[in-house]
């Protein structure tokens, strides 16, 4: 768990701080995604936390320690770090890179050995073939993944990762958002998460930190933000669809009315897809009731277009 | 010819010829070693460094440019002639071209990896170390190549300034018109030079780390 | 210093007879490196051998490479020009052809589409971008050959190494600083003055 009070950074010459007194508490094994424009502060409130910035006032408390209290060393070897551009050694090996820490923790060589592979086979990379090649054998997204192995492999209750599937492109970037997420899931490691992309975010985030000119906007739930944003900056930036993202964040089984039964020809619509989906299909067949297929093809409820409407019905943010 | 007679004079004088070949190595080999031990720590040191490393290295650009005789010449009336006027004048010449590749390299090293390296908690110490150093280590010994050869190059000169080596003789045989004994002083010196070149050009490659060959 | 300004017409005379071989030299193996490199730019074998055979030759210490050459041209300025010339070729050709063929391949492209021909090309495009490494391996020719032509003094070539031989030999030390300190600075000058052209011709490029 992270506790975060009153956390300040000026930079010298700067206009404004960087970050202004903020304060939040990350839940333990939550994901937190820190968001906001260029400048926002984000970057650099993730950086304090391992002390690769030093704070001007307030407090960072990691599971009941002040960082401040901890040699800044020793404090950044027991949390993960991964950084957008990744940054593996060049001149070590995969299964070298992904052994550092424990290298530094003075792990013996057979747990080291045996913890590389878990590592490797955990990110989807066949120990194998990939123990010994060089970072520059590798595609993007294969040293992303690396770079995430790596940072695991002392495991550490907390991670740091800054825009880590920035640099990675579009499609590959999907796919390992989704199985980042699963890995993250199973591990139950408390994560801040800071990105620019807010689709990122609402996929990735149990919380997001809305953040503006070092000051924290709003820090809620996806649904919450999306439902209800703080002020017309926070709508202006989940977008002018957040009601379409809302819906996203719902699948069409748990929306749909398992009591009703399905009219006869009515086109159907896979349990698991979205309600967003549901919407699109509807709007395009010019129908306003789906059947809702169950994970055997056989139709195990409805999804309507009044239930999809209910859904989204929020109070516009100028009406605050 | 001349090459047969220049192998006769060897020959002739094989204490002469190795005194003055053992002289010529020992002087090269040192100034290197001098300077590659003052020139790599200072340019790490440096490329931590801004006001302080802008001043060296700009004074080591000068130095760089420095016609290696005039340097040589310059050590005499203060210094005396003789082995180790020879060896400072050398030392002096080898250490710009380290200096400045050492800080080149050091400073090349990609941010976003020592970046990471700091973010996973290894000290500075260790950074260098395990980091920065092997990286820079290809270029590093680029520099220490340079140096190699010059050195080689700069004490065939050293004989004007009473310094031995295998200058003696081209100046005998240039003063003497003794063909034979220029080549004895030449052929030697360019072969020890080439010699050098590919001793250390093998060195570099060796010295490169898997990671980062081509 | 009162010798220096007693005797400074024998400076002059020694800076200028070492600044005329200097820039014959240079000049000689710009020609000849301008050529080269062009032919070395095109063609992959050519640039390899070139570097090759110029690098050896760059690797031969000065003074062996001068007594090697008085067997086939005697003593004089001759031997030193041959010399000096040998040593820059390395840097120029290789600077030479890394310049044409750092010009980005798009602005070449570029130039063929709107109907240049390939000297055109040549002359307006690649050659004029190139210049800043062009001159970069010039600025590193020139400290060279003013090296060598300190030590060429001692084949009969003059220039100011005769000022330092001669002080040398007779003990004279104001002359060893005369000569020894205006090669410096003649070297210190020129390099700075060429590094000023290379800063300039690539902010034009820019």
């Amino acid at each position: 768990m992270i506790e975060i009070a009153a956390l300040t950074k000026r930079f010298p010459g700067a206009a404004h701080p960087a970050v202004d007194k903020l304060t939040l508490r990350v839940p333990e094994g939550a994901v937190c995604v820190l968001i906001g424009p260029s400048g926002c502060g984000k970057t650099t409130t993730m950086r304090i936390i391992n002390r690769m910035i030093e704070p001007d006032a307030g407090s960072v408390v990691v599971n009941g320690r002040n960082v401040m209290d901890v040699d800044p060393v020793t404090l950044r070897r027991h949390i993960g770090y991964v950084i957008q551009q990744i940054g593996l050694f060049p001149h070590w090996s995969i299964a070298d890179n992904v052994a550092t820490v424990p290298k530094l923790l003075g792990w013996d060589a057979a747990r080291i050995a045996a913890r590389v592979d878990e590592l490797l086979a955990l990110v989807g990379m066949d120990p194998g073939m990939y123990r010994g090649r060089f970072p520059r054998e590798l595609s993007g997204g294969q040293k992303q993944r690396v770079g995430v192995a790596r940072a695991l492999a002392a495991d550490p209750p907390v991670m740091l990762m800054d825009e880590p599937f920035g640099a990675i492109d579009p499609i590959t970037r999907t796919h390992l958002q989704d199985e980042f997420l699963r890995i993250l899931h199973d591990l139950k490691k408390t994560i801040v998460f800071v990105t620019h992309d807010i689709d990122e975010a609402i996929r990735m985030g149990d919380r997001i930190a809305i953040m503006k000119d070092g000051a924290l906007i709003q820090y809620d739930t996806p649904e919450a933000i999306l439902a209800a944003p703080a002020d017309a900056f926070v709508e202006a930036f989940v977008g002018a669809d957040r009601a379409l993202k809302r819906l996203a964040l719902v699948s069409a089984s748990a929306a749909m009315d398992a009591a009703v039964a399905a009219p006869a020809a009515a086109p159907s619509i896979e349990g698991s897809a979205s309600l967003r989906d549901a919407l699109a299909r509807m709007l395009s067949l010019g129908v306003d009731t789906l059947a809702v297929a169950g994970p055997h093809g056989a139709a195990i409820g409805v999804v309507t277009l009044a239930a999809i409407r209910a859904r989204t019905r929020t109070k516009p943010a100028s009406e605050h | 010819m001349l090459l047969v007679e220049a192998w006769q004079f060897i020959l002739a004088h094989p204490e002469r010829f190795l005194s003055a070949l053992w002289t010529h190595i020992a002087l090269s080999a040192s100034a290197l070693a001098i300077a590659i031990a003052i020139a790599v720590p200072l340019g790490v040191v440096l490329s931590g460094t801004r006001r302080a490393a802008q001043f060296a290295i700009a004074g080591a650009n000068v130095g760089r440019t420095l016609p290696s005789l005039a340097v040589l010449a310059l050590v005499m009336p203060i210094m005396g002639t003789g082995f180790v006027p020879s060896l400072f004048a050398l030392t002096l010449l080898a250490l710009p071209p380290i200096l400045i590749n050492t800080y080149t390299a050091v400073r090349q090293v990609e941010p976003d990896v020592v970046d990471a390296a700091r973010g996973m908690g290894m000290t500075r110490n260790e950074i260098r170390r395990k980091v920065e150093l092997p990286l820079a280590l290809p270029v590093i010994f680029a520099g220490i190549r340079t140096a190699a050869v010059q050195v080689i190059s700069g004490a065939v000169l050293a004989a004007y300034i009473g310094g031995g080596g295998l200058g003696d003789f081209i100046t005998a045989g240039i003063a003497m018109m003794a063909l034979p004994q220029l080549f004895v002083g030449a052929i030697p010196a360019t072969l020890l030079a080439l010699g050098t070149d590919r001793l250390f050009g093998a060195l570099q490659r060796a010295m490169t780390p898997a990671g980062l060959r081509s | 210093m009162t010798w220096f300004l007693r005797n400074w017409d024998q400076v002059a005379i020694a800076l200028w007879e070492h600044i005329v071989i200097s820039l014959t030299s240079l000049s000689i193996a710009f020609a000849i490196s301008l050529v080269a490199g062009i032919l070395a730019a095109r063609h992959e074998r050519v640039f390899r051998w070139a570097l090759g055979v110029s690098g050896l030759l760059y690797t031969i210490p000065t003074l062996a490479f001068l007594a090697l050459l008085i067997p086939v041209v005697g003593l004089g300025r001759t031997n030193a020009i041959i010399c000096m010339v040998a040593f820059s070729l390395m840097i120029m050709i290789r600077n030479v052809a890394t310049g044409i063929r750092e010009v980005p391949g798009d602005v070449v492209e570029a130039a063929k589409g709107m109907g240049m021909d390939a000297g055109e090309i040549l002359r307006r495009i690649e050659l004029p971008l190139a210049l800043p490494v062009i001159v970069a391996g010039l600025r590193i020719a020139t400290v060279t050959v003013i090296s060598v032509a300190v030590v060429a003094a001692y084949v009969n070539a003059g220039g100011l190494g005769t000022l330092i031989f001669s002080g040398i030999s007779s003990d004279h030390a104001p002359k060893i600083w005369a000569g020894a300190l205006t090669a410096c600075a003649l070297a210190v000058v020129a390099d700075l003055g060429l590094a000023q052209l290379e800063q300039w011709l690539r902010r034009r490029a820019a």
